[in-house]
């Protein structure tokens, strides 16, 4: 069992799809349930790996499976190639652990098809674990490209009134990088071939150990770094998110924020940075500077919506600027913010989109100006709400806080001072917008009548939100859990990504400061031993 | 005298033009039986073709690995032509199978009709068999012929037999400029093979710089271009696609095309190899012309018929792309793509043909409005074959365009497989339309017509499986596609 754990749980969900195929498709309780049950199972099947002690040990791939896919020949050899390390580990469980509960917030906002929606929401899981699991190019590419699909059908047949425009744009935006990023796929591939140093088809591992020309690095990680800076999404390829996000029912908002970006954060930390080290010098002012840009424009833009799904899609832009600021640092604090900011992301944004959704599923509308004073009705609504948007805005004691003080703090340490510093004043719009829209909503009297009514959270709404609302205070308080796990693995990207690269950060930043590459080196040779 | 005769027979050898022989002997046996049926009753004429096609694909496959060559070197029956002449075959097959209730709905029940059909096939294998110009030809004028009749085989109908008459005018036209570069080529080289003509080119290293020589290779050329729809060549396309009887269009797009390419990679890399520098520029020029006019103008189209005869463009572009690239991955990937498109463009095609009203004037994005919910399985299945036109994974089309982009890059075409890809990028605005009409709008129509027929029903099943198989696993077929390459 323990040798196709990774198999077994991507799969799942797509056994899932087909008993659901037996399901009567007017039985939409069953469906549901069927759904949730296997969602559920695939989380439990998921739980060892977090429990394994194994991460925190050795930086190395675990779970490995390896079989021999497609064979053509001297050109080709695809290997189903699969395993994690720390850095997807978290990952993974985000994935099983955001979709149970995107699917329980569904049960009254669908009405229509629920059998397609349910098994869009099924393949999308699979395809999200497959791309994170996935360490050979050419399976991953496959994967990427299938969580493209449901996606699209779940906002275009289940989305808002201007559906079509945005899933036609989501669509086109997210595969024009992946097209561009095939091409690089198959050069690298050829170049690997060339160079003799192939044995293992695609596998990442191998690519790794490539030494291609600077021009190459140059064009490849411009063609992947496109890719993935749409999927992040990087100011200013971030137009399709808002629209994709306003229009998607809250279960496809969920999982779009909270999983499907990370694939594009994850895709630089994974494929396109430690491929390409010689390039990223070149690459890294820049992309810090879109990242800031992304921060302060994509707060400034959350605080002046009047339609609080696009404010919390905005701010998205803006969270995923510190992930990508902290990642860009090359250091391990840096490192640590951001992929501790993207499963935070993860949660605080899943959570407030859940909250937008329980709102609009009461009063069909997202306006702020429809609301006001909805505290008075709704006290537990109120007090999670609360605490979602001190962990959104990074209040010490939530978990927002650790990622994004790790991230600047990374980025303030490793030669991204000054980006550092302009970024940090995204922590400071963010709680203007946020507080500023809680007050809009929550406080104050209850002036517009339809507020009157307002229900309080349900039994179910409940039980979705308190799993969110216990991650938010164990990252904030105890986030060892977490990094310990996923050290070694960052310690040996890090190495990856270029050691002679954090060397030149070290000449950068003053004597004292280095604690995060000295922390690297130091570890080097207790890793070495786990490969 | 007698070792003369002796000789001769040995010469001419049967066993290279076995497999269409059978599909020709068969073809004019099922004509006479169609002679003394019933009017009006087509579908044991429609099962009795299915058997010649498999009796053939019996012949076909037995000469795999086993190269005859017959008729004094005019005919080689190689893996090559066995690998094209397979998906000729399938794409008969598939064709007929969607073909009898379709031509009972328009009121055609006219067992002629059959015949034609394999006829076409058999002069698509001789194009793919012949390593003579004058076989080709042959082969070219068979296949033409009997499409030119299916095409406007609606004879009281305007738009087919607009279809008919503008294929027939511009393929005869066509078939002149073939036939004027075969007589200037054989005037430069003195012989019509393929063989002979690439060996006067290595005896003349300055043969590009022949005027005559060049003049003849050109025209020969635009015949070939002509009949796989490749820009500046493909104004008949939209007409007679549109025009012509659904399952005959879908045969076109796949079979005769298929063909033709076989015809064109045989003439070009066997026997102009040695001008192949100034060839791939050509080529390169021409592939990015065809997937750009085909992409672009199948945004506007709402006429599905249409707009699939201007994806088949789009998609004879990518294919170019492959013979650009003038190695062996890039040429296996051409004979890889275009089985590939032969499953999902007839699959694509037998949906509509399920989906039509007498007339077809219902085939456009607004009479699939809703398909989605009213027809469940009808719909995912033409998803299906939608995502793998797109080139989406894990569709064949996927596959197909992978290994056909792997083979520029391997030749050092970068750009021309990023333009490939952008292209692919453009389409896909207008195959997600598809989807967005089936799937994103409320249904008006009912769909009440549409009934699954049995033989429609396994054209469509042996389609999706192929899209999907060779998705998945494409391992196989692709390892065939290189030992069938040159």
């Amino acid at each position: 069992m323990a040798d196709y754990l990774l198999s077994i749980m991507t799969f799942f969900p797509l056994l899932g799809i087909l008993l659901l195929l037996f399901i009567p498709r007017d039985n939409g309780g069953l469906l549901k349930g069927a759904t949730l049950a296997v969602s559920l199972i695939t989380f439990v099947i998921s739980l060892p790996l977090a429990l394994d002690n194994v991460f925190a040990t050795s930086g190395g791939m675990h779970f490995r499976e390896f079989y021999h896919w497609i064979n053509i020949g001297d050109f080709f050899q695809m290997n189903y190639n699969i395993g994690i390390d720390g850095i997807s580990l978290w990952l993974v469980m985000l994935t099983t652990f955001i979709t149970p509960i995107a699917i329980l917030s569904t049960w009254n906002a669908v009405e229509k098809n629920i059998k397609g929606f349910m098994a869009m929401l099924l393949l999308l899981e699979t395809g999200m674990l497959g791309a994170f699991i996935s360490l050979d190019l050419f399976l991953f590419y496959i994967f990427w490209e299938l969580m493209l699909i449901p996606m699209y059908f779940l906002i275009g047949i289940w989305g808002g009134k201007n559906r079509i425009y945005a899933a036609v744009k989501f669509f086109i935006y997210t595969a024009v990088g992946s097209l561009l990023m095939l091409v690089a796929i198959i050069f690298v591939y050829y170049f690997a071939q060339q160079s003799g140093s192939m044995t293992n088809g695609f596998g990442i591992q191998e690519l790794y150990k490539l030494d291609l020309p600077y021009n190459a690095q140059f064009w490849l990680f411009l063609a992947f770094g496109f890719s993935f800076a749409i999927k992040v999404p990087m100011f200013p390829l971030h137009t399709w998110l808002p629209d994709a996000h306003t229009e998607a029912p809250t279960a496809g908002s969920v999982i779009l924020a909270a999983v499907l970006l990370k694939m594009g954060t994850y895709g630089y930390v994974r494929f396109a940075m430690p491929m390409f080290p010689e390039a990223l010098p070149t690459f890294i002012p820049f992309l810090a500077f879109l990242s800031v840009v992304g921060i302060i424009y994509g707060s400034l833009v959350a605080m002046m919506q009047d339609d609080i799904k696009k404010l919390v899609a905005y701010s998205s832009v803006a969270h995923l600027g510190f992930v990508m600021l902290g990642v860009f640092a090359m250091n391990l604090q840096g490192l640590a913010g951001g992929m501790i900011q993207m499963i935070n992301h993860g949660i605080s944004t899943g959570a407030l989109f859940l909250i937008v959704g329980f709102l609009y599923e009461r009063r069909h509308t997202r306006l702020i100006t429809e609301f006001g004073g909805v505290a008075t009705k709704m006290p537990i609504f109120a007090t999670m709400f609360l605490i979602v948007t001190f962990s959104s805005i990074g209040l010490p004691g939530t978990n927002g806080f650790v990622g994004e003080f790790l991230a600047l703090m990374g980025a303030f340490q490793g030669g991204l001072r000054w980006y550092a510093v302009f970024a940090t004043t995204g922590v400071i719009l963010a709680a203007v917008y946020m507080l500023w829209v809680y007050q809009r909503v929550m406080f104050g009297k209850v002036t517009n009548p339809k507020n009157e009514n307002l229900k309080d959270l349900s039994a179910r709404e409940i039980v979705i939100m308190l799993p969110l609302l216990l991650f938010i205070f164990w990252i904030g308080v105890a986030p060892n859990t977490f990094f310990s796990k996923m050290n070694p693995a960052m310690e040996l990207m890090l190495e990856q990504m270029g050691a002679q690269k954090i060397a030149v950060v070290e000449v950068l930043q003053p004597a004292g400061t280095g604690h995060g590459a000295g922390h690297g080196n130091d570890h080097a040779d207790t890793h070495a031993e786990h490969q | 005298m007698e070792n003369l005769v002796q000789e001769a027979i040995q010469n001419v050898n049967f066993q290279a033009i076995m497999p269409s022989l059978v599909l020709c002997v068969f073809g004019m046996g099922i004509l006479m039986v169609s002679v003394f049926s019933k009017r009006g009753s087509t579908t044991h004429v429609a099962w009795l073709s299915i058997v010649a096609l498999v009796v053939t694909g019996y012949f076909t496959l037995s000469g795999w690995n086993n190269p005859q060559s017959g008729f004094a070197g005019s005919v080689l029956f190689d893996n090559f032509a066995t690998f094209f002449s397979m998906i000729c075959i399938l794409a008969a097959g598939l064709t007929i199978l969607m073909s009898d209730d379709y031509l009972k709905r328009e009121g055609y029940p006219v067992s002629e009709y059959y015949p034609l059909i394999l006829f076409t096939t058999a002069g698509a294998m001789w194009m793919a068999s012949g390593t003579d110009l004058m076989t080709i030809f042959l082969g070219l004028e068979v296949l033409s012929v009997s499409l030119y009749v299916l095409a406007g085989f609606f004879r009281d109908q305007v738009r087919s037999n607009e279809a008919g008459l503008k294929y027939f005018f511009l393929g005869a036209f066509s078939t002149g400029f073939l036939l004027y570069g075969v007589a200037l080529l054989y005037g430069v080289t003195g012989t019509t093979k393929v063989e002979g003509i690439a060996a006067y080119v290595r005896a003349n290293p300055d043969s590009a710089m022949n005027t005559m020589f060049i003049a003849g290779g050109a025209l020969l050329l635009v015949g070939f271009l002509f009949k796989v729809a490749a820009a500046p060549f493909h104004m008949w396309t939209p007409d007679v696609y549109q025009g012509a009887p659904t399952p005959i269009t879908a045969f076109m797009s796949a079979g005769p095309k298929a063909a033709a390419f076989a015809a064109l990679m045989r003439v070009s890399i066997i026997g102009l190899d040695g001008i192949q520098s100034e060839l791939t520029s050509l080529f390169w020029i021409l592939a990015v012309l065809t997937m750009t006019l085909g992409n672009f103008i199948a945004l506007t189209q709402r006429d599905l018929k249409r707009m699939l005869a201007y994806s088949s463009i789009s998609h004879a572009g990518y294919v170019l792309v492959g013979l650009v690239a003038w190695n062996e991955i890039g040429l296996s990937a051409i004979l890889f793509y275009m089985l590939v498109y032969t499953f999902m463009n007839m699959g694509a095609f037998a949906i509509l043909v399920l989906l039509g009203k007498k007339g077809e004037d219902n085939l456009t994005l607004d009479g699939i409005v809703g398909l989605g919910y009213k027809k469940p399985i009808l719909g995912v299945v033409l998803s299906i074959f939608i995502l793998s036109l797109m080139g989406m994974p894990p569709t064949a089309g996927f596959t197909a365009k992978f290994y056909i982009f792997a083979g520029a890059i391997d030749a050092g075409y970068i750009w021309l497989a990023v333009i490939g890809v952008l292209n692919s990028a453009v389409s896909l605005y207008y195959y997600l339309r598809v989807m967005v009409q089936m799937y994103f709008k409320d249904p008006e129509e009912d769909f009440a017509w549409v009934s699954m027929s049995m033989p429609v029903t396994v054209s469509i099943v042996i389609s999706i499986a192929g899209v999907l198989y060779l998705g998945v696993f494409p391992g196989c077929v692709m390892n065939l596609a290189k030992l069938a390459g040159f």
